[in-house]
């Protein structure tokens, strides 16, 4: 199953790197435990964010960074199919009828996979020994189910989790209303439409919510807190990779002992 | 109508705290799962898409030719064809066209492009009586509404509001007749307008295609209001746009099979009436005179460039039916006659960007428009472009622009990007990390005024990354 010799670069994101590194560490155990040589080299933004505002020059600046730093590896991979998706559609696109760069982004992009569907498709796994106690609920982000094609790659996963049931959500393909900048342009409108996520994961009755990207979980968590539903939510990584003891998403750490 | 897209905000804000409205919006119609059910029917939808879009990027690309095919058969079967540049343009040659006649009662068949030129008014205005006859335009015309959805224009009312209103204008009828039902609802509304059916002297209808083989114009219709539309007064009037031509019936056959299965979930619409020139010496009934009216409002300029291919939309509804955005807050919102994700895309094209920005900035981009348009027109993609063109414009915000140009001037040094990120992850975590989260945030209240912001865990990926390898 392992297949010594691939250099993979890790693309960690933007939220990750400065809200939850577990998620980057879990990646990282994943691959390696696959037999990669991961490497994190030092990066910023795929510039996602200034795309999707209307700034290309910004995006296609931050764009061409992102391609400088990562071409060098044999795969690029993202804990998120929403980064990913800047990377594997968008920035072929970014570079439409650029003779230097469209061909290097386009070279990029075929390489760039999200992480789930690495270990998959790329790797050919299907199962990790790993143990997670309890019934969970997954949500497809729109950019990993429609850009990404990835739908089956994190439940083939999950299934093989010891001790994890998993408990499809209804409406599955509806976005959970994070969108990126959009949550904070039109907060009441995002607000109504993760207000009925939330609710429909909490129906499922599951304990645990896990998704492939950071956005949508801080979103949906944020919520669930906030109308006091017990629901803990993790990335998939953390719970592949076995890492799913420390809090969970918005958790606070467990008191220590006084000095 | 008067365009309220600039106030998309407050217009959002009220929407999700009108109770009533939400009401509405959470029954909905059920188009989701009835597309959804169509399609897998049809093994070969997913094709019949393909061929959909093919037909219209080759109209398109030589509407010239299919324009003058169309006219000369037009002409050559009796009917008379009128270009209008402009709203202004078309709604002068409509009325024209009804004073010949000294219309009073106009009745009309459901028709969007008579929204987007405010014909209704301008007929009032002009001392002709507009009669909708489509039952979804007749319920928002006595209510003096616009359209809340290109193909169930009422869908934002309930069964009361109906009855409400039914029992304010149509004051004549028994007070004690039963309007529970929405059976009963519709038996009055039929005979209403069976009567004015009768009365009319011209009727006006939309056209879904216009087919250049044959001169033929053509409507899809679940009500059959159409056809009486157009066959009982003496004129009939098509209001059409240059978008809508078609080369031949194969094609039509073609779009017919998406149309029907993406708007509603049906193999085929009740009625597809066809209509070609006026009445024939032998024909038992028809309009003795009939006008294609072709506008074009600012259609033409959009060939050719990026939003060319918003042009290929055949008007299903599918896109809105989908969108989240547009199911929280209903089509009124928009503030203009096309809601949804075509109408963001549309819009900012024939009213300008300055004045309908909101528009394709209300999405998350979450694609699902895009998945179902019967035509494949990537709508998150225009909508991205009409961000570019404000952007470019400086029209975005000036909060958006000077918080882009912060932010990309780090994410552009990632050393000096890693400093501060690590500086302020550290920061959050101290103030956090007892809680786990945040209940309000500085400069993050659009966030935490409707949920919690999870605290960081402290050192970023990339410190720890960094202390680790070395
Ligand atoms: S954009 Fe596509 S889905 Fe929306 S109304 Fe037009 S054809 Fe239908």
């Amino acid at each position: 199953m392992a297949q010594p010799g691939k250099r993979v670069g890790l693309l960690v994101t933007c939220l990750v790197d400065l809200i939850r590194p577990a998620v980057g560490f879990a990646a990282v155990k994943l691959l390696e435990d696959a037999g990669c040589t991961v490497e994190a080299p030092r990066q910023s933004c795929c510039g996602q964010p200034a795309f999707n505002s209307g700034d290309r020059a910004s995006a296609r600046a931050l764009a061409e960074q992102v391609i400088a730093t990562f071409e060098c590896y044999d795969y690029v991979v993202v804990p998120s199919g929403s980064c990913g998706g800047q990377v594997r559609v968008h920035y072929p696109e970014l570079f439409h009828g650029d003779p230097n760069w469209h061909p290097r982004a386009a070279r990029f992009a075929a390489k760039t996979y999200e992480l789930t569907s690495f270990l998959t498709d790329v790797l050919g796994i299907n199962k990790i020994n790993a143990r997670y106690a309890g019934t969970a609920t997954y949500h497809d982000s729109c950019s990993s189910l429609r850009e990404m094609g990835v739908r089956a790659q994190p439940r083939r996963l999950l299934a093989g989790i010891e001790g994890l049931t998993l408990a499809e959500l209804p409406d599955a393909d509806v976005c959970c209303g994070f969108g990126g900048t959009f949550c904070v342009k039109y907060p009441d409108i995002s607000n109504a439409i993760v207000s009925k996520k939330a609710e429909a994961v909490a129906a499922t009755g599951a304990g645990t919510l896990l998704a492939g990207d950071l956005g949508c979980l801080m979103n949906i968590a944020g919520k669930l807190q906030r109308l006091g539903r017990r629901v803990t939510v993790r990335h998939v990584a953390e719970v592949l990779a076995g890492m799913a003891d420390g809090p969970a998403i918005g958790e606070p750490e467990p008191k220590r002992a006084a000095p | 109508m008067t365009l309220t897209s600039p106030q998309f905000k407050d217009n959002a804000r009220a929407a999700l705290a009108d109770a009533q409205l939400q009401r509405a919006l959470s029954k909905g119609l059920g188009f989701v799962e009835r597309r959804r059910l169509a399609a897998e029917r049809l093994p070969e939808f997913e094709a019949l898409r393909d061929g959909a879009r093919d037909i219209k990027n080759h109209t398109l690309a030589h509407l010239d030719l299919y324009l003058e095919a169309y006219e000369a058969r037009v002409i050559a079967a009796g009917g008379q064809l009128h270009f209008a540049v402009t709203a202004e343009e078309a709604r002068a040659i409509v009325v024209d066209i009804c004073r010949k006649v000294c219309a009073k009662t106009v009745t009309k068949g459901k028709t969007m492009i008579a929204e987007e030129i405010g014909l209704n008014d301008f007929l009032e205005q002009n001392g002709i009586q507009p009669v909708e006859t489509d039952l979804g335009e007749y319920l928002i015309q006595i209510r003096h509404e616009m359209p809340s959805h290109i193909i169930a224009p009422a869908i934002h009312l309930n069964k009361d509001q109906v009855e409400a209103d039914f029992r304010r204008v149509h004051s004549h009828l028994p007070k004690d007749r039963n309007l529970a039902e929405p059976q009963t609802l519709l038996t009055e509304a039929r005979g209403v307008l069976r009567e004015r059916f009768l009365s009319a002297d011209v009727g006006i209808t939309g056209a879904n295609f216009l087919v250049a083989e044959t001169g033929t114009s053509i409507i899809v219709t679940n009500e059959g209001n159409g056809d009486l539309t157009q066959t009982l007064p003496k004129i009939h009037i098509v209001l059409a746009t240059i978008e809508k031509l078609v080369p031949t019936l194969e094609d039509v056959s073609t779009l017919l099979r998406v149309l029907a299965r993406s708007a509603t979930g049906q193999d085929m619409s009740v009625y597809t009436t066809l209509s070609t020139g006026p009445r024939r010496p032998d024909d038992p009934d028809g309009p003795s005179e009939y006008h294609v009216v072709i506008l074009d409002n600012g259609r033409s300029s959009m060939l050719g460039g990026g939003f060319a291919e918003m042009l290929r939309c055949i008007r299903c509804g599918a896109c809105m039916n989908y969108c989240p955005v547009f199911n929280a807050i209903g089509g009124h919102a928009y503030g203009s006659v096309y809601p949804g994700p075509m109408g963001a895309v549309l819009t900012p094209a024939l009213v300008g960007i300055d004045k309908a920005g909101h528009l394709p900035n209300a999405s998350m981009f979450c694609g699902r428009c895009e998945e179902v348009c019967p035509v494949r027109i990537p709508l998150p993609r225009m909508m991205r472009a009409w961000r570019e063109r404000e952007f470019e414009r400086h029209l975005s915000p000036a909060t958006v622009r000077s918080g882009l140009k912060f932010w990309s001037f780090f994410a552009k040094r990632p050393a000096l990007y890693g400093l501060v990120t690590a500086l302020a992850s550290r920061l959050l975590w101290l103030f956090g990390r007892s809680a786990g989260r945040f209940r309000r945030l500085p400069f993050a209240g659009g966030w935490t005024r409707h949920r919690d912001f999870p605290a960081p865990q402290g050192a970023t990926f990339q410190a720890q990354w960094r202390r680790r390898r070395n």
